[in-house]
């Protein structure tokens, strides 16, 4: 256990200790006592800079459940270190802007910041954990508080749909990704992120290289809202706009972006994951900021330019994989400058992103509508807010002097240099990558532009706001204001950033490249005249152009109507599911519980019956049985006569008390045989249940005979008789069959193992403590169930929920 | 129902305290002999049954102000939390350890962690058992 180990719980245990806090200082607005944690988890991350930025790595293991080679493993480098500043860092800014953007009278508080804590905890989990199965575990755990979150307006029917889809798909992405983790797992015995890094020569020729190389994109794919999974993402803008800002845009959407990064130096060079990253992203690019221009909802807007960006990233991560194609050599250097583009525009992203959307969140907040078609003129109304809008946005477009005019021109070298790789066949195909960046990157600089002039310029029209407009509070702007100083900063001393962050990120994404010169390329802005530069001019000119004239173009966005748009074909799948799973429950959940028994009886018959057949296991060896003695003869002779008697009893109670004989004999049995212990459990649990049973034997209704026909009694009959039948015959195949030794030599040093001469309790708090544990925790479930099930029942003419 | 229970109330008074110490003698002897949390558990419940039959549950419950449900809880917890505790020690989830002590009275004494665990489990089984059969009696 090390420190990091520490650093991941404590979000997740202090979003436990927010409602008690909550409760204790009632006059508190949460916000000031979420917002510690991540500034002292930030301010130990940034202290961890110098010692990873000399190539150094913090690795700890935890054993969890070791026969299953499940490890609590934390691994901190480079790449993990990006995200872990961008995590906390973003995450400070956005509990900090939240704690003025939720009313602390409206809303509840305890349950937000215990969400966005949580997700905290679990994203910090995802980006550090070396484990495969627990760094999938945190990547649900990120899925779950992402849809608490979307659902906490939840009285909002659109915001339980939003909720219910973003699950619905990032979950079913980690569904796939788990199996792809499980097919590692098979090739390379081992769930250690890093060990399989270090075997990636030994398994690509191996069957399931590919297939996990799939699974595992689709997990990324999802998360990270690639097309044609993006259209979670929208519906996603119905949660509090703090949380769009941190969730879905600056990490969670990201940590597929991570995904990708942390496996390429096991898939990279591979074709499948070269097309499908570079493909699936640059396509994704395009059609987000495709359908950013016709958005009407600026958070709308937003959303569809944070698919495209993602799909920007997540090709260059696809366009740099080539350079591990063939080993690490000097001609492929200029391919690895894609991953080092993508590292870059990641912190960039999450820079103007992370403003533009507390801008649109101040907007909203002092506005009351984000509808560009009611807004216009706000500048002189709230000049701060559109200074920090026209810096985002403009950094956003790709224009100097902000950051992303640095890493635009590297993407645009990036998709230049794939227009000459001359492997997997890029010498026919490569010339679209350039195309379809470049277009992409003009309806980017429209939707930019919209922004600002649409909210900010034109004509102010009062009487279509629900409030007076007026600046935001201090408090709100702090947080955009220092994004945007980054965005400032980051296009002047880029290579710091290079120097600390991305070059050791560099280094954990392409190990192979550690030795090779050129790998980290110095960032300027001016390059001369050269292609990029003319790109970036041409998408200015016609960026400006379009946007001009959008009303008369808009008519393209009616060849993708809305009801034949992905999104329909998911609520379709979700309604034919829907319908045709109640169809095939209704079929066999008829309410009689007889059917039931039925079914659970006749399962087992056939199940076990079967597989006793099928093996022929049936095997009755009589042998080293022990000779019957006279009391155990009486004993077998009064409870078969207890048995029969109660088929033939008259009432209910003649029946339990029988039943009591057939208990109290078993614990007779236990004594013959000298087991106390079992002995004394089994006379208790007699005792207890023919308590309980006098209890309920108030409610219970008259004892009548069946008196049914041989029809319907004939099928009980039978399965009673082989359900008895099947009992017998596997007791009597156990003695039979002897596969393994037996283990219970082991227990019998139990007094050198655990301290205790009783054998069978040393197994059951000791040796076997978990089964125990679980035990009394299901016992627990159970007794919690009893209480709820009688306390809280529907009154009569109450709720009727249940009855219909 | 309740005319002649005189006999009834009188044994349960002594039998009560008889069968609790019982329960808790099984507790303590389960590490060498017979018995055991989950065997003293039940014994303990037992004990609260016959008390809650032989008088009205009013009447029990204003001697015992008890909320079993919390007493299920808290057993729960302290065998789950009393296996994290190994943890601190790098030690796997739930193992238990044993050493011997020489306390003043009892001489040489054997101490084990696994007391605590199964305590947790005595304190889960006595507050499911009854509240299921403070459950179900009430729902008349």
């Amino acid at each position: 256990m090390i420190l990091i180990h520490v650093l991941i719980l404590i979000p997740i245990l202090t979003a436990f200790l927010i409602p008690i806090i909550g409760r204790q200082f009632p006059k508190l607005h949460l916000g000031w006592a979420a917002l510690a944690v991540p500034i002292v988890l930030f301010s130990f991350f940034v202290s961890k800079i110098p010692a990873i930025s000399s190539n150094e790595t913090i690795a700890g293991s935890m054993a969890w459940i070791e026969a299953l080679d499940l490890h609590f493993a934390v691994y901190l480098d480079g790449l993990s270190l990006i995200f872990t500043l961008l995590i906390t860092g973003v995450g400070s800014l956005v509990v900090l802007y939240s704690i003025f953007y939720l009313s602390k009278e409206r809303e509840s508080l305890s349950h937000f910041y215990a969400y966005l804590l949580l997700f905290m905890g679990a994203m910090l989990g995802v980006v550090l954990s070396d484990n495969l199965m627990v760094l999938y575990l945190f990547w649900e755990l990120t899925s779950i508080s992402s849809f608490l979150l979307i659902a906490f307006w939840f009285r909002r029917k659109k915001s339980r749909y939003g909720a219910q889809k973003s699950f619905l798909i990032t979950v079913g992405g980690g569904i796939s990704m788990l199996v792809g983790f499980i097919m590692l797992k098979v090739m390379t015995g081992t769930n250690s992120v890093q060990e399989i890094i270090a075997m990636r020569d030994s398994i690509q020729e191996h069957e399931l290289f590919v297939p996990a190389l799939v699974l595992i994109l689709l997990g990324a794919f999802t998360k990270s809202a690639q097309f044609p999974f993006h259209i979670w993402l929208p519906d996603a803008m119905e949660a509090p706009t703090p949380v769009s800002a941190y969730l879905h845009s600056a990490t969670m959407v990201k940590a597929g972006l991570f995904l990708v990064a942390r496996f390429t130096p096991v898939f990279g060079g591979e074709e499948t994951w070269f097309w499908l990253v570079s493909g699936v992203g640059i396509f994704t690019m395009f059609w987000g900021s495709f359908s950013a221009v016709r958005q009407k909802d600026l958070k709308a807007l937003l959303a569809y330019s944070t698919i495209s960006q993602l799909g920007l990233i997540m090709s260059l991560f696809g366009l740099g994989s080539a350079a591990l194609q063939g080993g690490a050599s000097t001609e492929s250097v200029v391919y690895t400058k894609a991953i080092y583009a993508a590292l870059f525009h990641l912190v960039n992203h999450s820079t103007f992103k992370g403003a533009l959307f507390m801008v649109v969140g101040i907007v909203d907040h002092e506005v009351g509508t984000r509808d560009i078609r009611k807004l216009g003129g706000l500048i002189s109304l709230m000049p701060i807010t559109f200074t920090l809008a026209v810096i985002s946005s403009f950094s956003m477009a790709g224009l100097p002097p902000f950051n992303g005019f640095l890493s635009k021109e590297m993407f645009f070298t990036a998709v230049l240099n794939a227009n000459e790789m001359t492997v997997f066949s890029m010498e026919t195909w490569g010339l679209l990558f350039p195309i379809i960046a470049w277009v992409g990157s003009i309806f980017t600089f429209t939707y930019s532009m919209i922004i600002v002039y649409r909210t900010f310029l034109g004509p102010y029209r009062r009487e279509k706001l629900e409030k007076d407009p007026h600046e935001a509070p201090i408090g709100m702007l702090i947080s955009p204001i220092v994004l945007c100083a980054m965005v400032i900063l980051l296009f002047f001393f880029p290579n710091r950033l290079s120097e600390y962050l991305l070059s050791p990120a560099m280094y954990s994404i392409l190990p192979a490249y550690q030795n090779v010169e050129g790998i980290i390329p110095k960032i300027s802005a001016w390059h001369g005249f050269n292609l990029e530069l003319f790109m970036t001019a041409g998408v200015v000119v016609l960026g400006a152009f379009l946007m001009k004239t959008f009303r008369f173009w808009n008519i393209v966005y009616d060849l993708f109507p809305e009801h034949r748009s992905l999104d329909r074909g998911y609520q379709w799948i979700l309604s034919k599911s829907e319908r045709g799973s109640k169809k095939a429950t209704d079929r066999y959940m008829t309410g009689f519980l007889p059917n039931y028994l039925y079914y659970i009886y006749g399962f087992l018959l056939l199940m076990l019956g079967g597989t006793l057949w099928l093996t022929g296991s049936i095997v009755i060896d009589t042998s080293n049985d022990a000779p019957v003695s006279l009391y155990e003869g009486i004993m077998v002779f009064i409870m078969a006569t207890a048995a029969a008697g109660i088929l033939f009893s008259k009432s209910r109670m003649t029946a339990t008390l029988l039943n009591g004989v057939l208990g109290y004999s078993i614990a007779i049995f236990f004594v013959l045989f000298r087991a106390p212990d079992l002995a004394l459990t089994q006379l208790v649990v007699e005792t207890v249940t023919t308590v309980l049973f006098l209890l309920c034997f108030y409610h219970l209704p008259e004892w009548s005979k069946e008196d049914r026909s041989l029809k319907v009694r004939l099928p009980k009959i039978a399965v009673s008789i082989g359900m008895g039948v099947l009992t017998v015959l596997i007791a009597l195949s156990v003695q039979g069959n002897k596969l393994f030794d037996s283990i219970s030599s082991y227990f019998e040093n139990s007094y050198e193992l655990a301290g205790g001469r009783n054998i069978v309790n040393s197994i059951l708090g000791d040796f076997r403590a978990f089964d125990t544990m679980l035990e009394v925790v299901v016992l627990f479930i159970a007794g919690v169930g009893v209480y709820t099930l009688i306390k809280l029942k529907a009154d009569q003419g109450g709720d009727e929920i249940e009855r219909k | 129902m309740r005319e002649n229970d005189v006999i009834l109330q009188t044994v349960s008074k002594v039998a009560v305290f008889i069968i609790l110490t019982f329960g808790v003698y099984l507790f303590l002897a389960g590490h060498h002999n017979p018995g055991g949390g989950f065997i003293g558990g039940l014994t303990l419940s037992s004990a609260f049954v016959l008390l809650y039959l032989a008088f009205d549950v009013e009447t029990v419950n204003a001697g015992i102000p008890m909320d079993y449900k919390m007493v299920a809880a808290t057993g729960v917890l302290i065998s789950v939390f009393s296996g994290m505790g190994a943890l601190l020690f790098g030690s796997a989830f739930l193992s238990q350890t044993f050493a011997y002590f020489d306390l003043p009275i009892f001489g040489k004494t054997e101490l084990a962690t696994v007391v605590l665990f199964e305590s947790g489990i005595a304190l889960g089984v006595v507050g499911v058992v009854v509240t299921i059969m403070i459950s179900i009696s009430e729902d008349v």
